[in-house]
């Protein structure tokens, strides 16, 4: 063999190893998977072989007497998801929109990154700054209304709002009136409720906001939660639009429809599987959101009774116990739980990841 | 009864309205947040927290191990994550046409990039701690490397795929071995893309609280990485959770250094991608 056939030779066995070698790492994070998968089973075997799949639907949490179930922190997780979803993907639709359609081209960049900011604050810094500052608020400003009888309802709104200065003064006592007009229209249904001074809830969804007023609670997580995630959502939901054909947008601005007409009728339908892709990936990240969640939902281990109840979520609840349980039902039981939590999530992201490649597909198709 | 013109005209106007209302809703907790970031937090910045350990309740201290945990915890997990990534990233955007690999790869990549990161604290506490039978900062960072993975493998597939073919045959036409040409062209043509896909992964270990809960835990003192191992997020989560006023003020100090460098980060990944994007 000459000099040169050799050299060759010694490229090509270094190329397969270099191949082999990317090969293997890309191998690696598959592995992580399956070892992630393997050792939650495996940790949380004890508790599987005990309580079986009646543990989803059990609702009891004794450390004491060591008997475990996990539908209360399962409930927890998908509730504040749910609330968190039906706050953000309105607002992160009308933010895509905002950021498509409506900015003018120099404001879309600064204001895209103060959005994706949202979702750079660490999530410790959600946590403390919902239980010192936006909790208290919440309980002065917010929950207390529920708590006092609905006649002095817009008073106190009016008066919060404007101040106590006298210059506002007539003015807060005129919008107080109108608002004590329509909280009484408001509460015809019940006529107890027209003698007024104790508390008087609310007719038929009453009991939804019935809870003391602490601030922290099933909303207030809830309501975090949402704000996490408007930048997931809304950040797919700009791709997904910029991809729409400006040929399809432009055909029906030629008809003459409006701004909103072409959101809503063209670009909507154009990108419907990428918007539910990125919901489902908004929901995925909501549901394993730990320290913010743990710092303001409660943790109570029980099913909330009302929109306000503390309650308590998987990732919450493995935050608080884990690294001081003990006993090892205990800890098999939150491994169990955190399988659980596993599972859900990745059928959420693989049913968001399948839906944005469905809309890449349908891109494929139509160019 | 208003003609048609005119009710679409209002439904026009009234739902680009909702969605400037809808920006705006945004904006609100982001400039709520960094006020009470920077209100809370300025106050009790002082050269003390840089230099002193964490303190008993009542006591004078600082952060200064828990910084210097987090930073070492942080420097780990992306030493030990970022070549792994880097290389699974160059399979998928390079060599990954054929077979089931990379498609597979890159799917659930994609999943554990979103995965709780709690799940991957509950991972290595079943793959580490239990087998060293006691929280370390070994774990601490097997967790963060964890993380940093898929960020980085998904920015490197993404920035090697942006360089043109033509660069590649390039190489191959001047006889240049594949190891080569990826390594020494490719990856160099994709550095500012790929550095800052590892800004955004430093970013989102040093503010992630969940993966070390049952991993680094927590420590008064410094340490070696064979104990417990302080770190800010930690740190911050126990002092705002306890009855301590002068706790709180380190929680918010802490808070505020970690929000500070974690926006900060995020801004200038922003500011590379940007440089790249108008080269």
């Amino acid at each position: 063999m000459t000099a040169q056939e050799l050299r060759l030779k010694k490229q090509k066995q270094q190329d397969a190893l270099f191949r082999g070698s990317t090969r293997m790492f890309a191998v690696l994070v598959l592995a992580l998977l399956a070892g992630i998968i393997g050792s939650l089973i495996y940790g949380a075997w004890p508790a599987i072989t005990t309580y079986g799949l009646p543990f989803i639907t059990t609702v009891e949490w004794n450390p004491v007497t060591s008997s475990y179930g996990g539908w209360d922190s399962i409930f927890g997780t998908l509730l504040t998801s749910f609330i968190a979803l039906i706050i953000a993907v309105p607002v992160s639709f009308g933010i895509a929109v905002f950021l498509t359609e409506l900015a003018p081209t120099w404001l879309r960049r600064p204001f895209g990154i103060a959005i994706e900011l949202l979702a750079g604050v660490p999530s410790i810094i959600y946590g403390m700054w919902g239980l010192f500052v936006f909790a208290p608020w919440f309980a002065d400003n917010i929950q207390f209304l529920f708590m006092m009888p609905i006649e002095q309802i817009p008073e106190t709104v009016a008066s919060n709002i404007l101040g106590s200065e006298a210059l506002w003064a007539p003015l807060a006592l005129v919008l107080s009136k109108i608002g004590y007009a329509i909280a009484w229209l408001f509460t015809l249904p019940v006529p107890s409720s027209l003698m007024g001074s104790q508390v008087v809830e609310l007719p038929y969804i009453g009991w939804i906001f019935n809870a003391p007023p602490m601030g922290i609670g099933l909303f207030t997580a809830s309501l975090i939660l949402s704000v996490m995630i408007i930048p997931y959502i809304s950040s797919v939901m700009r791709d997904v639009f910029e991809v729409t054909p400006a040929m399809l947008k432009e055909s029906a601005y030629g008809l003459g429809a409006t701004t909103w007409e072409v959101v809503w009728n063209v670009v909507l339908p154009y990108t419907k599987n990428g918007i539910i892709g990125g919901v489902m990936l908004g929901l995925g990240r909501a549901l394993g959101e730990t320290m913010a969640v743990t710092f303001v939902i409660g943790n109570a281990h029980r099913i909330p009774g009302s929109l306000f109840d503390p309650t308590t979520s998987i990732a919450a609840t493995l935050a608080n116990e884990f690294a001081e349980a003990a006993n090892p039902m205990h800890i098999a039981s939150l491994i169990y739980l955190g399988l659980l939590l596993f599972v859900i999530t990745f059928f959420v992201l693989v049913a968001s990841k399948i839906m944005l490649l469905r809309l890449q597909r349908n891109e494929g198709a139509h160019s | 009864m208003i003609s048609l013109y005119t009710r679409r005209r209002i439904i026009n106007k009234a739902s680009l309205t909702l969605s400037l209302l809808a920006m705006g809703f945004g904006l609100f907790w982001l400039c709520w947040i960094l006020y009470t970031l920077l209100h809370e937090g300025a106050p009790a910045i002082s050269l003390d927290l840089f230099t002193k350990t964490t303190p008993a309740p009542g006591s004078q201290g600082g952060l200064s191990n828990a910084i210097i945990g987090s930073l070492t915890m942080a420097l780990g997990g992306t030493l030990i994550g970022t070549p792994i990534g880097i290389l699974a990233g160059v399979y998928l955007a390079e060599f990954g046409s054929k077979g089931w690999v990379a498609p597979a790869t890159r799917f659930i990549n994609d999943i554990l990039l979103s995965a709780p990161s709690i799940v991957i604290g509950l991972f290595v506490y079943g793959a580490v701690v239990v087998h060293m039978g006691h929280f370390s900062g070994w774990a601490g960072i097997a967790a963060l490397a964890l993380l940093v993975i898929p960020v980085v493998l998904r920015t490197t597939e993404n920035m090697l795929k942006l360089i043109p073919t033509a660069m590649r045959e390039a190489a191959y036409a001047l006889g240049c071995p594949q190891w080569k040409m990826t390594l020494f062209i490719t990856l160099r043509a994709a550095k500012a893309g790929v550095i800052t896909g590892v800004l955004l992964a430093v970013a989102r270990i040093l503010g992630e609280t969940a993966p070390l809960l049952f991993t680094a835990l927590n420590n008064q003192f410094y340490s070696n990485l064979n104990q417990p191992m302080a770190n800010l997020p930690m740190v911050i989560f126990q002092y705002a959770m306890s009855p301590f006023e002068d706790w709180h003020a380190l929680a918010w100090a802490g808070s505020l250094l970690i929000g500070l460098i974690v926006l900060g980060l995020n801004v200038l990944a922003r500011i590379l991608t940007r440089q790249q994007g108008s080269n």
